[in-house]
């Protein structure tokens, strides 16, 4: 028995979000009184996988073929698979992410395994059966749910624990052949197109992010968001009507039909809090709102909130976090 | 082409979400359903391309009770042709992926195309396990979908980018915005929607694999600290000192 963490790495290295589902597999291993080993995905350098003992993990496989430097389902599917299968893993954790969503649902049904996306809490496992929490109702509400399978898959929503660093602890990184065929790739992707981020930094991993709605008035304002978002290294949000308007791209639309976020910080300016909103921002730990309407139903929702214009407001912000730093 | 497009009925988005006293189920009293958001851009999508390659019909499936019919109606009033409900209240993601796969192998589909989740369970899961379960490419979440013949171009979104994917059908695909701009019934729809076939089928399969042991609300804010406007330096302040988030 062990556990099977599905890391995600990019340009060497392994992502935010990647760490924080290490540690959750082995505090899982713990738990179950067994180790984790990690699966990588993406493109790595070892030195960096070897970091993951910082994170609690043993033993990193990784198969170093070029074209699974990108996302291919398929190829994916089938290493990490592999993987579960020669480790004899029971439980697999991997990110509730675009790409952990796609494999795990697919490996569920490969390995018979039962499901449990957006997990926000460790699994428990009194009175023998094994429990896991997770986000439903678009943020309104959770729901514990009972893996009944022999295996089980957990992915895990983003920010709902911190990843651990136990300075100076390295995991073994083995070298790991899936032996994947070309037609293993027939669903490679042709092009990868990335987008540019405010101050580099990538909206779903964003720990703080700065967000505006149609009070911004138009995009010739949006560098008040902008330069707060630089001053604190936030990602940039909107609500929806600002980008069906393509004021803001639609990859900043957070909201019940965007994406979920889970910041530390949000900072909503100018957006009335709409429920449908809410849905996407709603387990962020800490809200900041700033609207002129003292009724704006977003401060229902908030820890902290200026009734005031954004105009005049966000340049006071930004002033005063460069102070800061 | 044929077009499979999958349907579920969920709670209005502007609903106050609660539970029975045991905390074991979903309340519906006083609940409007609707179609799922997210499937609305995978049927208006499949209404678009079927209007641009003659001789292509649109199906849409739905796996749920009796009382999920006026959500159907609306999307074949939408424009789809047809529609199959499995009558079975939905158990969990693999059970229904199941019955749709079991809709889906007999069916001869070329496209099978459903939204990126649903906005109530949050599962993100029956794309991959129908692909799994058919053994036919998925594409998830996808926010553009072209087709030329049997070959599809779509875009699919990745964290902080996208991927160009180019694959043959039969394949899946669930989808997001900014793929079309979602349709409302028209009077013409809405009339002819009523004498389009609609078949019942009995669910398939295997018990769930998961089930729901208790749903419970987040807990209560503690309520807003206002900062005055003109002193607005201050929040950064506590958001520092006091909330210590920066
Ligand atoms: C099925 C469905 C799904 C949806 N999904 C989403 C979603 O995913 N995400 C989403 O965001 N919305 C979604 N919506 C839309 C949602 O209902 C709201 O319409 C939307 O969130 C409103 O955006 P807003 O707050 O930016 O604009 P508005 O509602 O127009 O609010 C603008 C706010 O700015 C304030 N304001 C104006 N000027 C200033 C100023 N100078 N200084 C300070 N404040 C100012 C106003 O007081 C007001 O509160 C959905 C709707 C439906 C029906």
């Amino acid at each position: 028995m062990s556990v099977l963490v599905v890391v995600e790495c990019a340009e060497g290295e392994v992502k935010k979000s990647s760490l924080e589902v290490a540690t959750y597999g082995a505090q899982v291993a713990a738990m179950l009184g067994t180790t984790a080993t990690a699966v990588a995905v993406g493109e790595a350098t070892e030195a960096n996988l070897a970091k993951l003992g910082e994170q609690g993990i043993t033993k990193v496989l990784y198969d170093a073929e070029p074209r699974l430097k990108d996302f291919v389902n398929n190829a994916y599917t089938k290493l990490i698979a592999t993987a579960a299968e020669q480790e004899g893993a029971q439980v697999l954790v991997l990110a509730n992410s675009n790409i952990g969503a796609s494999v795990g649902s697919r490996l569920s049904v490969r390995l018979k395994a039962s499901l449990a996306t957006n997990a926000v809490e460790l699994p428990k496992t009194d009175g023998g059966q094994f429990v896991v929490k997770r986000g439903a109702f678009s943020g309104k509400a959770f729901s514990d749910v009972v893996l009944s399978g022999d295996r089980k898959i957990i992915a895990v929503k983003k920010n709902s624990l911190e990843a651990q660093h136990e300075a100076g602890k390295t995991a073994e990184v083995v070298a790991f052949a899936a032996q994947l065929s070309d037609a293993d790739f027939a669903d490679a992707p042709k092009q990868v197109v990335m987008q540019e981020q405010t101050g580099g930094v990538l909206l779903p991993e964003a720990e703080l992010v700065v967000s505006g709605g149609r009070g911004m008035k138009g995009p010739e304002n949006w560098h008040l968001i902008e330069d707060l978002a630089k001053a604190l290294h936030a990602g940039t949000a909107c609500s929806k009507p600002v980008s069906d308007v393509d004021w803001r791209p639609h990859h900043e639309h957070v909201g019940q039909t965007g994406i979920t976020i889970s910041p530390n910080l949000y900072i909503a300016c100018g957006i009335s809090g709409a429920i449908q909103h809410l849905a996407g921002v709603n387990s962020s730990k800490v809200i900041v709102v700033i609207n002129k309407d003292p009724e704006a139903p977003f401060f229902k929702a908030a820890d902290y909130g200026i009734v005031g214009d954004v105009f005049d407001v966000l340049p006071k912000l930004t002033a005063a976090v460069k102070e800061l730093n | 082409m044929k077009f499979l497009v999958c349907i579920s009925n969920v709670p209005d988005t502007t609903t106050k979400i609660s539970f029975t006293p045991d905390n074991k189920e979903f309340n519906k009293a006083g609940v409007q359903f609707v179609i799922n958001p997210w499937d609305e851009y995978a049927l208006t999508r499949a209404i678009e391309l079927k209007e641009a390659n003659a001789g292509s019909t649109v199906t849409v499936l739905n796996v749920g009770e009796a009382d999920t019919e006026p959500n159907i109606r609306k999307a074949l009033a939408i424009g789809a042709d047809d529609a199959i409900r499995v009558n079975a209240a939905p158990q969990d993601a693999f059970f229904v992926a199941e019955q749709i796969a079991a809709v889906a192998k007999d069916g001869g589909y070329d496209v099978i195309l459903m939204g990126k989740e649903s906005i109530d369970y949050n599962g993100f899961q029956v794309h991959g396990m129908v692909g799994e379960l058919l053994g036919i490419p998925t594409v998830a979440p996808a926010m553009k979908l072209d087709m030329a013949g049997t070959t599809a171009t779509l875009e699919r979104e990745i964290e902080g980018g996208k991927e160009i994917v180019e694959v043959s059908t039969p394949f899946v695909a669930s989808c997001q915005q900014p793929m079309c701009e979602p349709r409302i019934p028209n009077m013409r729809g809405i009339m002819t929607a009523r004498t389009k076939p609609l078949k019942v089928v009995a669910p398939v399969g295997d018990p769930a694999r998961t089930q729901v042991a208790e749903f419970a609300l987040p807990p209560k804010k503690q309520g807003v600290k206002l900062i005055d406007a003109a002193n607005a330096g201050e929040l950064i302040k506590l958001l520092r000192n006091e909330a210590k988030v920066i």
